[in-house]
């Protein structure tokens, strides 16, 4: 699973972007985006904004789970108190091998989403006949689910860290180094 | 009121008296260049505001003579920049504001347990009984003392504080009798409610009679926006 995590301000201004892979079940933390869905998660996870918008009111949660797809990505969402955004792109690793883009013609979205299939004929074989529901492999699982809330927990910690200075605006960019590596480690730990 | 300020600077390190401290600073010694070339600077102990828990201060107190210092300054120095009540009033409002907008996901983040988190409070109701509550206890250690509707008007709703604690040292003239320096609290709450999305205007006003039993009794007066209360109706 590769993601894509931004936090979104409530004037829908990113104010922080992070790419990054599974680090379960033997990943290596690396997103493996190809370069154009490097260019379109930003497009994405905006146009799911509007769905974050309408369920700000009918959901009282601050973990609002998975609220988009958009062909194998989904989006997860936390919505802060002040109605900052935390949105998760998480884009599964395709089964294991290459026939997986001639699978579905009609599907969106017209670009491979991967450079290249992560892997050896074995570790493919192992996923598929262990991990239906495991985290790297299943986004729609229960467990992904947990873990996504847990990672989202802990950026929620950080991210009032960040905000209560009293130098800085609530809506001001997180440019922090300590922040970021706070939040890759909340990647690595859980998801 | 809970700050969370670093320790931005401290004092040098003595020299570690043990072998093992000498070993980890030996260790922390090498990143120091690196972290200078990319523009981080972190206090001597390497502790940054990351490094605090969040849950530290949430049982301490401020001492309250140094809580009217500070404030009777903050009003002082707004007073010498305006040019009458209102403008002064709005001036403390505004300083309020953003430890509303702080406040807010602290404590919310301070009250939820991993497995049942605190709800955003996205309802006119539940919002007056977080700040009366919660955000009362947390500011000045008791519930406000009440919560009212207004009669006649849809859109407005009062928190009545009999004794609010900003108050309680200081005299206002009688020139200046409409007053009111807990605009500096309707800021915090104004900061609380809009950031949740409900937006609102909150202003303090006087309500205690001459020789009753609270004579600085406060009335936070809060104007929601036509349409949060037409979002209310509909979501009935």
């Amino acid at each position: 699973m590769s993601y894509y995590f931004c936090i979104v301000g409530t004037r829908d201004q990113p104010l922080f972007e992070l790419e990054f892979g599974t680090s379960k079940q033997g990943g290596d933390g690396i997103a493996r985006f190809s370069q154009e869905a490097r260019h379109m998660n930003p497009f994405i996870v905006h146009s799911s904004l509007d769905f974050v918008d309408e369920m700000q009111w009918t959901n009282n949660q601050m973990y609002l789970k998975r609220v988009d797809q958009f062909a194998s990505s989904h989006i997860s969402t936390f919505l802060t108190p002040t109605s900052t955004r935390f949105m998760l792109l998480h884009l599964p690793h395709p089964p294991n091998t290459a026939p997986q883009s001639t699978a579905s013609p009609n599907s969106f979205p017209p670009f491979t989403p991967y450079t290249s299939t992560p892997a050896s004929t074995t570790t493919g074989s192992r996923s598929s006949s262990s991990s239906s529901t495991s985290i790297p492999n299943n986004p729609t699982s229960p467990q992904t689910e947990e873990a996504i809330r847990a990672f989202f927990g802990e950026v929620f910690e950080v991210w009032i860290k960040a905000i209560m200075s009293p130098f800085g605006s609530v809506e001001g960019k997180l440019g922090s180094p300590v922040f970021r590596q706070r939040v890759v480690a909340a990647g690595k730990k859980y998801l | 009121m809970t700050t969370t300020t670093p320790a931005l600077s401290g004092p040098k390190p003595l020299p570690p008296p043990t072998s093992l401290q000498q070993q980890s600073s030996a260790q922390r010694a090498p990143p120091q260049p690196q972290q200078q070339h990319t523009g981080l600077r972190t206090p001597s102990n390497r502790k940054t505001i990351y490094d605090r828990n969040l849950n530290r201060t949430r049982t301490t107190e401020l001492s309250r003579a140094s809580f009217a210092y500070l404030f009777s300054e903050m009003v002082t120095y707004a007073q010498k920049r305006v040019t009458g009540i209102q403008d002064l009033e709005r001036r403390l409002n505004e300083a309020g504001y953003p430890l509303g907008q702080r406040l807010l996901p602290l404590l919310l983040y301070r009250t939820s347990t991993p497995t049942h988190p605190a709800p955003r409070p996205t309802r006119i109701l539940p919002l007056l009984q977080f700040i009366a509550h919660t955000l009362w206890r947390h500011l000045f250690s008791r519930s406000a003392d009440s919560i009212e509707s207004s009669s006649t008007n849809p859109t407005e709703y009062m928190i009545i504080d009999n004794e609010p604690l900003v108050n309680q040292y200081i005299s206002v003239p009688k020139e200046m009798s409409q007053l009111n320096c807990a605009a500096f609290v309707a800021g915090i709450v104004e900061g609380v409610a809009c950031s949740v999305g409900l937006g609102c205007a909150v202003s303090a006003h006087n309500a205690g009679e001459e020789g009753g039993m609270w004579p600085g009794k406060t009335v936070f007066l809060i104007r929601f926006e036509e349409e949060v209360v037409k979002r209310e109706g509909a979501g009935k």
